[in-house]
């Protein structure tokens, strides 16, 4: 099993992210350079948080022309596991991979901390080895994690059981449209939020969340339903 | 014109335009008529423009440490674990197992005060820059930071420049992606119009991957690294060694503009340059840009360079070598190849899209050279421009209207109608911002990326773990300022006793220092007193409690209009913890836990929280200091939590006992846990409850485990005494003595502390939406 990590000049959450493969679920991780179209042959593909170009003109817009990207679109189009986080799914919507958009926080401030996450629709490969409706404590570091949609569009999410991730609590850290914080596509192989489950898989920093996500790819690439 | 060159076979050239070299010129550049008599000398000759350029920003406080160097010989900065003292671009010590750190703090309270976002985004641009020069991967950030009066009636212009501050260091130290896991902010009238900004960066690095700023073998090539050399911030050395006036938001065009994502790829493209070992030195082209990078890296070689001023990447066309030398661009560095290997430097940096480009050569005359199309504009005998700089030994005297508050008798002041309800007291304390909760601050910092930060902003001192080991460091910054103005020796002290004192809580050793002295006009024999009173005072404490001094900053002529700020000597410190088990945060952990005071309560109502809040009054004595007993304290309490002892560890200060029981009872907000103590009656209810003694903390620990702490703290002769016991939680904080009780839901008094913040910041006026508005600058 081999899963690849993508480095944009400006990603920041590469280490983190390939860390925590490694430590959940001990498979071959390596960093994907983006100027090269080539996934190594990866059987899952993560794109990582951080400044993807400085986040200049938009945060992902630059990124989504990389080499790379192509690469990565096909890979979901083929059915790959793809997951985006934090400046990750902003790149998969500018990608057109993921509906909707992220715009700053409606507080115009950065917004660091842990929150609490529902775990909504469980039957994406993703999400399966977590339980609908299950607590989840996962921190969030955006400046630009409000996550916007047209009504139609957040209706069809909702319908067609999209919605991977809630934020917990009266007002979602960012204004998200229906405290939206991590949505799948529809064939459930892409998936992109703004919480950082690669920074939940050790207890020493305060929450093991995130494995159960590592741990759902793993299976699914196991099951050999992979590409 | 051409002057006659007499220290070596270089005919320096006047350039064509250059404007005359007149006493009033010598003066806008700083330099006293004493100084320039010994440019003379130095050079045998009149300068040109050019050479009086460099000579104003080498010599600068900034870069000369003219008024402070004879006082900082006196700290100590040796030790076994100490790999590199002051003099690099970081201090580095040993932290075992082959692995090392870099470390180092640094101002940018000038250009913060005229342009806040700015300001503070490249203060934390260079600070990161000092570390991986070292060739050391950042791995923390931290940051000391002081405004004016939030309530006061410039309330409004601090709120702009606050949320402009922390908005300028949470998006470069984000985009870059260091996590800022801690620091300080205070906020009192004295900083009004001169804010402080100090920016603390700590890295790691095996010890054998230590890089210095040296230029070293006769012809290697240096090369211009990373962004191209543009007019911003020319002559910020020499602004930041000159009082602010209300003219200085005219020299906003000299506070640099920060770019993180450059940063980034310079900081990715420099590690692994280093790596190559295709260089023998690198360093940051920071204050005084160019020309002090590359003087002091032949310095330290003992060799000299050659510079083909024309060669520099520039941003745009027409820029004169007096410009090139001293633009302060963000995001260069300075780099000694091997020869040869030009080639390979480049690829490396072409990688991360970054461009290098060879200048010069190091030479063997020991002259600084600088040509223009092989016409010399610059030679000057390196050795005196960068280790002559004169210093100076002022005169100092203590103000006497400070003697006057030191004297004041605080004992006689009646208390306020209200205070007859200490609870009252200890909401209004609580709802101070220098003492409230500053989650609104860190929570714009992105604190957990690199995934290492086992402790962070909220807590004593911040913990970060070095994967792959079971060890972890710890840091804080510290200082109350109050304590210095009233009383610098003890002030100083105290900075250095209370910074060890958090380390200690959260089970770390303390083991080194970088310093950040904030000070005003060192011309003026008060504040030059308050420097070297606090000065000695930190070598004391330094000594005592053997945690060497292994770099930091000077930062003087802090004054607004109406004076100079507090004197405010940031200490940053650094510890290791040994193992992940010892750990310790300031939060209660368990109901039924017993509550113990390490250390004892002494009357101490000067200079405290509590006259400032409550009576408006800075006056009375900084609190007495016993470092040989703070030593006790922190060994024993180190040993205690090694031995697994301790649940919770919380500093006493700021605000006094009853404050930081109340910090530990809801320092987790996830839990707010109730108390119920009962305080020996040994004092006066105010001064038991608000005052400020020194050598305490508040611990707790399982019922079982009290006699065995108890027994640790007499081993050492550590005064400890049971306060009471943790209840449930969102129970009751009750907290009883003789004179006084005070009786209050938890959840109420978190609610005023974690409140008093945002209450102030929120529904701001438009310029501080403004200011959260800004953005880098997009080049």
């Amino acid at each position: 099993m081999k899963i690849g990590v993508v480095t944009f000049p400006g990603s920041n959450c590469d280490y983190d992210c390939l860390h925590a493969v490694e430590e959940t679920i001990g498979g071959q991780a390596i960093y994907l350079w983006h100027a090269e179209a080539d996934l190594q042959g990866s059987d899952a593909v993560f794109l990582p948080g951080g400044f993807s170009y400085g986040d200049y003109l938009r945060a992902g817009a630059i990124a989504r022309v990389s080499p790379i990207m192509e690469e990565v679109r096909a890979f979901a189009n083929a059915g790959g596991p793809v997951a985006g986080i934090c400046n990750g799914f902003q790149i998969l919507c500018e990608a057109g991979l993921l509906p909707g958009g992220l715009i700053r926080n409606r507080s115009l401030r950065f917004a660091s901390r842990s929150v609490r996450l529902r775990v909504e629709a469980t039957d994406s490969l993703w999400m399966s080895r977590y339980e609908a409706g299950q607590v989840l404590r996962v921190p969030i570091a955006h400046g630009e994690g409000c996550y916007v949609a047209d009504e139609a569009t957040l209706d069809e999410l909702e319908s067609s059981a999209r919605v991977a991730f809630r934020y917990m609590g009266e007002a979602s850290p960012n204004g998200s449209a229906r405290n939206i914080a991590g949505i799948v596509n529809e064939a459930g192989n892409v998936l992109g939020m703004m919480p950082h489950p690669e920074r939940a898989v050790d207890a020493l920093l305060g929450s093991t969340d995130g494995v159960p996500l590592f741990r759902a790819v793993e299976s699914h690439l196991n099951a050999g339903v992979g590409r | 014109m051409s002057v006659p060159s007499s220290t070596a076979d270089v005919e320096v050239q006047s350039r064509p335009g250059d404007p005359a070299i007149t006493p009033e010129a010598v003066t806008e550049h700083g330099l006293s008529e004493d100084e320039y008599q010994q440019i003379l000398q130095i050079l045998r000759r009149e300068p040109t423009w050019t050479e009086l350029g460099i000579f104003s920003a080498m010599w600068s406080e900034h870069c000369g440490y003219k008024n402070s160097r004879p006082l900082l010989r006196q700290l100590p900065t040796q030790a076994p674990w100490v790999l590199q003292g002051p003099g690099e671009n970081a201090g580095v010590i040993a932290v075992g197992g082959g692995l090392a750190i870099a470390f180092k703090i640094e101002s940018h309270n000038h250009p913060s005060a005229v342009e806040p976002y700015q300001g503070a985004a490249t203060g934390v641009g260079g600070i990161l820059r000092d570390v991986f020069t070292m060739g050391a991967r950042p791995i923390a950030l931290l940051n000391s930071l002081r405004f004016g009066d939030l309530d006061g009636p410039g309330g409004d212009r601090v709120r702009y420049l606050l949320a402009g501050v922390v908005k300028g260091i949470g998006d470069y130290g984000n985009c870059v992606g260091v996590p800022t896991v801690g620091g300080e902010v205070g906020f009192d009238p004295a900083y009004e119009g001169n804010p402080l900004v100090n920016a603390m960066c700590i890295g790691l690095l095996k010890e054998d991957e230590l890089i210095r700023g040296v230029a070293a073998g006769v012809g290697n090539p240096i090369m211009a690294v990373g962004a191209k050399t543009g007019r911003d911030g020319i002559h910020g050395a020499t602004f930041a060694s000159a009082e602010l006036s209300e003219a200085a938001e005219a020299k906003r065009p000299m506070v640099q503009v920060g770019d993180p994502f450059t940063e980034k790829l310079l900081l990715e493209a420099s590690l692994e340059l280093i790596r190559s070992g295709h260089i023998v030195g690198i360093q940051d082209m920071g204050a005084a840009g160019l020309v002090s990078s590359s003087t002091e890296m032949a310095a330290r070689g003992g060799t000299g360079v050659d510079i083909e001023i024309s060669r520099v990447p520039v941003r745009e066309p027409g820029m004169t070598p007096y410009e090139i030398l001293l633009s302060e661009t963000q995001e260069r560095m300075l780099v000694v190849a091997h020869a040869g290997r030009e080639e390979a430097v480049r690829k490396i940096l072409g990688h991360w899209g970054l461009d290098a480009e060879t200048i010069g050569t190091v030479t063997d005359t020991g002259m600084y050279v600088v040509r223009e199309n092989g016409v010399p504009v610059a030679a000057i005998p390196g050795e005196p421009l960068v280790n002559e700089c004169p210093t100076y030994t002022r005169e100092g005297r203590e103000a006497a209207e400070v003697t006057a508050l030191r004297e004041m008798d605080v004992s006689a002041i009646e208390p306020r109608p209200e205070e007859a309800d200490p609870a009252w007291t200890l909401r209004m304390l609580l709802d101070s911002p220098g003492i409230a909760s500053k989650q609104w601050v860190y929570e714009q910092y992105d604190s957990t990326v690199r995934t290492g930060t086992v402790v962070g902003p909220g807590s004593d001192a911040a913990v970060i773990r070095l994967r792959g080991t079971r060890r972890a460091i710890a840091a804080t910054v510290d200082c109350n300022a109050r304590y210095v103005y009233l009383n610098p020796r003890r002030g100083g002290q105290i900075a250095v006793a209370e910074a060890a004192r958090n380390l200690a809580c959260s089970g770390a050793l303390p083991r080194a220092v970088t310093d950040n002295l904030n000070f005003g006009n060192p011309l003026k024999p008060e504040v030059y007193h308050q420097m070297s009173e606090a000065l000695a005072g930190i070598a004391e404490a330094c000594r005592t409690l053997s945690t060497p001094v292994t770099g930091g900053n000077v930062s003087l002529y802090n004054e607004n209009p109406r004076g100079a700020i507090y004197p405010t000597p940031t200490i940053g410190m650094v510890g290791i913890v040994e193992d992940l088990d010892h750990i310790t945060t300031s939060a209660f952990k368990n109901e039924g836990d017993v509550v113990i005071l390490l250390g004892q309560n002494t009357e101490e109502r000067g200079a405290s929280e509590y006259l400032r809040v409550i009576h408006g009054l800075t006056a009375g004595d900084a609190p007495r200091v016993d470092l040989d007993g703070e030593r006790a304290l922190q060994t024993a309490l180190l040993d205690a939590i090694r031995a697994g002892l301790i649940a919770s560890a919380h500093d006493c200060a700021e605000g006094g006992l009853a404050v930081a029981l109340a910090e530990s009872a809801f320092g987790n907000p996830d839990q707010l846990w109730g108390v119920n103590i009962d305080l020996p009656n040994s004092l006066p209810p105010r001064a038991l409850l608000f005052g400020e003694a020194q050598g305490r903390v508040v611990v707790s620990c399982r019922p079982d485990a009290r006699p065995a702490v108890l027994e640790v703290m007499d081993r050492y002769a550590v005064p400890a005494g049971v306060l009471g016991t943790v209840t449930e939680q969102d129970g009751w904080f009750r907290v009883c003595s003789a004179g006084a009780t005070i009786a209050v839901p938890i959840l109420e008094l978190a609610a005023v502390y974690y409140d008093a913040i945002p209450r102030r910041m929120d529904g701001s006026p438009d310029d501080v939406r403004a200011s959260l508005f800004s953005e880098v600058e997009h080049l």
